[in-house]
């Protein structure tokens, strides 16, 4: 964990409906300019973990802090240094780009110039005219984006920020995170897809049924499932040998890439999905 | 209560009701039907404001009450409400500015009644102060069958009948007197007394009374609901 200061810091935090127990014991630390991902199937707990810190859901036992606050009666200025994308956009559907972001932008009490930075960033500058119900799903999501950074907080809550999406929208999500993360602004993301949260994020906590099974930077989390730790070589006739990673498996590395018979050579770690099927017997889609 | 809020609320659902042609209807069609009325049907034996006053009460009934609970109702359904109130908006200075914008545009309404009727001096005062009272009251009603209700169509499905009983029922107590002697409790019917006899008679204490325990009665259902739905 970074010596920075806490954005988001929750303790044990458990949270029932009814007989249900949707979060046990839950407790995670967000530092400012971390990019963060929540990463779990659909029911894992994720969307009740992220009412909770937001002071949107009480929670049922256990406390989480934003900012240094309880949110347990988190006071309201609170929010105006949060961003948040959810689940539901959220947008005036009649209105337009601008006006939707006028709108906040009165709220925040931000300058008319954001409006236009915050559009031209998430590309909708040319669409600034044009309603909300006319925009596609990629352009929509980006204009929420558009709206969670448009006071510069210093807490983005991304809910699935690219679920859905094509890969070259979702990069350009992807940029504008990674560019806030530069601004000094925490990010909490939430998302079903392992390679965006491999790529973007210094920590993963990894949610199954209400637990986090585990915590750690991808890499670190990888690499503590990596069982095999093997080498592989594809051949260029197709063929697969795996070494072990040892000093004593180079000469043979070094016999394939003289022979140059190798197509590639890539290590056996996991990766963050094959992980989570370990840990829990089921997959990201399940 | 933050003034620049409240002016952020009105600017967006000024925009908004222009192009919600739902909600539009209801501030325009009953003024623009009863103009219509007053210059186009002349019936010998009718009072000159009968057309005014009727449509006028049934605006009272309608517009407000509807307009209300449709724009708040919406604004839950798209889940636009909880972004609001994620962005340090508190829900009083959202319902406030709401409702002082449903309460103002039907006070312009009232205004177009008020002018095709000709109305001067204290018939004009009590009939835009009979009107504000109706518009309070139907907009208490709204507000809280918005605010209870989780989308538009449940709104409907209780604004529809209540619209119908506080619009309609000033003309069909024109017409039934067992309807008339159960409707002058109801706010909308002593409205549209007090609005007939805007200019030549004062106002009734009895009206005033049932005006009066009509609004309190809405203010109670209201904040019933509002603590429930936990807005804050």
């Amino acid at each position: 964990m970074s010596g920075k200061a806490a954005c988001i810091r929750a303790e044990n935090i458990s949270m029932s409906f009814g007989k249900k127990e949707v979060l046990q014991s839950v407790s995670l630390n967000i530092a400012e300019g971390e990019i963060f991902g929540l990463l779990g199937p659909s029911g894992a707990g994720k969307t009740s973990l992220l009412k909770i810190l937001t002071g949107q859901l009480r929670q049922t036992g256990g406390r989480a802090f934003l900012f240094g606050l309880d949110t347990e009666g988190l006071p309201r200025d609170a929010y105006e240094n949060i961003g948040l994308v959810l689940d539901n956009t959220g947008l005036y559907e009649r209105l337009s780009c601008y006006d939707n972001l006028l709108l906040f932008a009165e709220i925040y009490g931000t300058g008319r110039e954001k409006i236009m930075e915050a559009l031209r960033r998430t590309g909708l500058a040319e669409a600034k005219k044009r309603p909300v119900s006319r925009l596609s799903k990629g352009m929509r999501q980006r204009l929420a984006l558009a709206r969670a950074i448009l006071h510069e907080p210093g807490l983005l809550i991304l809910d699935e920020p690219t679920a859905g999406l094509d890969p070259s929208t979702a990069a350009e999500i992807h940029a504008l995170i990674r560019e806030e993360r530069e601004r000094g602004a925490a990010v909490l993301l939430t998302t079903h897809n392992m390679e965006e949260a491999t790529k973007l994020c210094g920590h993963v906590a990894l949610l199954h049924l209400g637990n986090i099974v585990e915590y750690g930077s991808p890499a670190e989390v990888c690499r503590r499932y990596n069982h095999l730790n093997a080498i592989c070589l594809t051949l260029k006739d197709g063929e697969s040998i795996t070494v072990e990673n040892t000093p004593l498996s180079a000469k043979v590395v070094a016999d394939y890439l003289q022979s140059g018979q190798i197509e590639s050579i890539h290590s056996t770690e996991p990766n963050l999905e094959t992980v989570f099927m370990e840990l829990t017997g089921r997959g990201f889609a399940s | 209560m933050r003034l620049r809020i409240i002016g952020a609320i009105w600017k967006k659902q000024w925009k908004d009701t222009l192009k919600n042609k739902a909600v539009f209807i209801q501030f325009i069609m009953l003024p623009a039907l009863g103009v219509f009325m007053k210059h186009m049907v002349s019936v010998e034996g009718l009072p000159p404001n009968y057309f005014i006053t009727m449509f006028a009460a049934m605006y009272v009934g309608m517009a407000p009450m509807v307009s209300m609970a449709s724009i708040l109702a919406e604004e839950k359904e798209k889940h636009t409400l909880r972004m609001l109130l994620m962005s340090n908006v508190k829900a009083g200075e959202y319902l406030f500015g709401v409702g002082a914008y449903v309460f103002l545009l039907c006070m312009a309404g009232a205004a177009v009644f008020a002018f095709a009727g000709g109305y001067t001096g204290a018939g004009l005062a009590q009939f835009l102060g009979a009107m504000a009272a109706g518009v309070a009251a139907s907009l208490l009603i709204g507000a809280a069958i918005g605010t209870w209700s989780r989308n538009e169509m449940a709104a409907n499905s209780l604004t529809v009948p209540l619209m119908l009983v506080c619009s309609f029922l000033p003309m069909l107590s024109m017409f039934n007197e067992k309807i008339a002697s159960a409707a002058r409790f109801v706010y909308s019917c002593q409205v549209q007394t007090m609005l007939k006899t805007a200019g030549a008679e004062g106002i009734d204490p009895f009206g005033a009374a049932v005006v009066a325990v009509n609004i309190l009665c809405a203010i109670v259902i209201f904040r019933f609901v509002y603590r429930r739905s936990r807005l804050d």
